[in-house]
């Protein structure tokens, strides 16, 4: 071919589209807003119930975990996300997305090693890197509390 | 090598013909512009089975089946089965010709699988070691996403140079006699890489290739620019098209004007929301054996040149940080001779 | 009701602007959905090592805590308050049980709705 890598790149970036980077993060704002919003709707009402602010948290959690996986049997978190992106990737109902989708995906494959085992093909290295982290922090934090 | 040109090109001393073909598509496909040509379209993405893998293989059976029953020759008459698919160990195409018990060659070469099918069953033949073989070529959307991509139920956005998978089944049965149309020509593709590494992008990634054979072929067999009436890419899409075109260009070779993609064909990309376009093993296999078959049978087109086109990555290569090689192959198909 | 109503809007406007940073690092960076996710916990995880993330729940509520980053900061506060009670033994208690509940909640719904629901184009 008469055309070097850098040339063909130049040539590929010219001719492929852009993503809508404004519209989508337009989207994204609003349904990761809305999911937010509804998040703090439920904080108002177990706090007003008379939960301690710890268990509220989890609570809002819990519900909106539920919810998510629900919306994902269903197949139709997969079509908020083709609308939001990442306004349904990076609450914590994209999470629960995460590890929903690929528990029923893989279900044929067993329930050991399809459910068991894939269920954590996305949301597996979250929980690693976080532990990680919190790790690291939990060592810093002992030196110089 | 007396049937050998150039570097990577053979011309058939006795064109095989091709006596028969099938292609049946899943719903999506059945929606597109190209319905009225396919012989079957199933409602059914599962085709009556459990798994999207059963479904493929299924898909396969069934069109495979199709094929030989339009030809009247008998199953047990075949000589060889040349089937190429997207699932792991080509699973879609071996156990979907498990029940024919006849002899099999499973191929790889992604979604290049149809033009290498079509390649080797016309030298088998030609060569003098069988009357009949069959190229067959599948993909199945669902088994292709959980095989390269995210599961299904996954809240995912694509980018707008991604491409959407066929599912479909396209099958040709190729003979040492007939009345055509025939196979006369076809360059061997190289693995030609330039360093692609977007694999929603498969277009740009197998345009190289693309482009390599078909200057290949023309330079091999010293043809024209205007000896085909319409050269036939596999799955570049519309912006692969566009780079295709570009490439040639500097090549000093220009077929824009007879130039198409099956990928584009086989879906209304602005009303289907498929992006770039078709892509997968299914997607040149379907339309070829479908439309384009059509159109050669009827004189619409004398001359064709069908080059379905292929990305070699793998999950675990994309991981590791490698770029996706390409693969195009070309073949020439003829109305007489 | 208008202090209700303002936690409201904030938590849409922050949670809404952590989706955006999350969508642009998509778009611009083609980094896959598993990366992101683990981009926002860790993040979260320093912020809230750092004292800082605290600082946008107060203002935001769930606008900071629903978001993947509020995850992160759930680990760290975990990991901190463990330290505080237990010592060096808290550093490798207190991130797990932080996210104990909603992991659990996540993996036995996520289980549920793998025997319940088949794989599928819903479309």
């Amino acid at each position: 071919m008469n055309v070097e890598q850098k040339q063909y790149d130049e040539m590929v970036k010219q001719v492929s589209p852009k993503s809508a980077v404004f519209m989508n993060s337009i989207k994204a704002f609003f349904v990761g807003g809305i999911i937010c919003a509804i998040g703090q709707v439920l904080y108002n009402f177990f706090e007003a119930r008379g939960f301690s602010q710890e268990n509220t948290g989890i609570l809002v959690a819990s519900v909106l975990i539920t919810v998510a996986i629900l919306l994902t049997a269903l197949g139709l978190y997969e079509r908020i996300g083709k609308f939001a992106g990442a306004g349904s990737v990076v609450p914590i109902t994209g999470f629960a997305n995460a590890i929903a989708a690929p528990a029923i995906e893989h279900k044929k494959e067993g329930l050991v090693l399809g459910v068991g085992a894939k269920m954590f093909v996305i949301a597996g290295p979250v929980i690693v890197y976080g532990t990680v982290t919190s790790v690291i922090v939990g060592i810093i934090y002992y030196f110089v509390r | 090598m007396t049937k050998h040109f150039g570097e990577a090109s053979v011309k058939f001393s006795n064109p095989p013909s091709i006596i028969s073909a099938a292609a049946i598509v899943g719903p999506k496909e059945g929606e597109g512009p190209l319905a009225a040509h396919f012989d079957k379209i199933s409602d059914d993405i599962l085709f009556g089975k459990d798994t999207w893998e059963q479904a493929e293989s299924e898909l396969m059976r069934q069109t495979i089946e199709a094929c030989v029953a339009k030809s009247g020759v008998q199953m047990k008459d075949i000589n060889y089965i040349f089937a190429g698919d997207l699932l792991n160990q080509n699973s879609g195409s071996i156990y979907g010709a498990r029940s024919f018990e006849r002899p099999f060659y499973g191929l790889f070469g992604a979604c290049s699988a149809m033009g290498m099918a079509m390649q080797l069953g016309t030298m088998l033949i030609d060569g003098g070691f069988a009357d009949y073989t069959i190229a067959n070529a599948s993909s199945h959307f669902c088994g292709a996403e959980k095989t390269f991509r995210f599961p299904l139920e996954l809240g995912t956005q694509r980018t707008p140079t991604a491409s959407w998978t066929v599912t479909g089944d396209g099958a040709v049965l190729l003979s040492s006699v007939g009345e055509g149309p025939y196979i006369t020509a076809a360059t061997t593709g190289a693995i030609i890489d330039l360093g692609q590494k977007d694999v929603n992008n498969m277009g740009a990634a197998m345009v190289p290739a693309a482009a390599d054979v078909i200057v290949k072929h023309f330079r091999d067999l010293q043809l024209a620019p205007d000896h085909y009436d319409i050269i036939a890419t596999g799955d570049l899409g519309i912006y692969g098209k566009d780079l295709l075109i570009q490439l040639l260009q500097k090549e000093n070779l220009n077929i824009s004007d007879r130039l198409t993609d099956c990928g584009i064909e086989i879906y209304d990309a602005e009303k289907q929301d498929v992006h770039a376009g078709g892509s997968g093993c299914g997607c040149s296999a379907v339309v070829f054996a479908s439309y384009f078959l059509k159109k050669i049978k009827k004189g619409e087109i004398n001359k064709m040149l069908f080059v379905p086109t292929g990305a070699l990555h793998s999950v675990v290569t994309f991981q590791q940080g490698e770029s996706i090689p390409g693969i195009a192959h070309a073949v020439a198909i003829e109305r007489s001779i | 009701m208008d202090g209700l109503f303002n936690g409201i809007f904030w938590a849409f406007v922050i949670g809404g602007a952590i989706c955006i940073i999350g969508q642009l690092l998509i778009d611009l960076t083609k980094l896959t959905p598993a990366r992101i996710l683990v981009f926002f916990v860790v993040a979260g995880c320093i912020l809230g090592g750092l004292g800082l993330y605290d600082r946008l729940v107060d203002f935001a509520g769930a606008g900071a805590t629903v978001p993947l980053p509020g995850f992160g900061n759930l680990l760290a506060r975990g990991v901190k308050k463990a330290v505080d009670e237990r010592g060096l033994i808290g550093v490798i208690t207190g991130g797990f049980t932080a996210m104990a509940g909603g992991v659990t909640v996540a993996v036995i719904f996520g289980y549920l709705a793998a025997l319940v629901s088949s794989p599928g184009m819903k479309e």
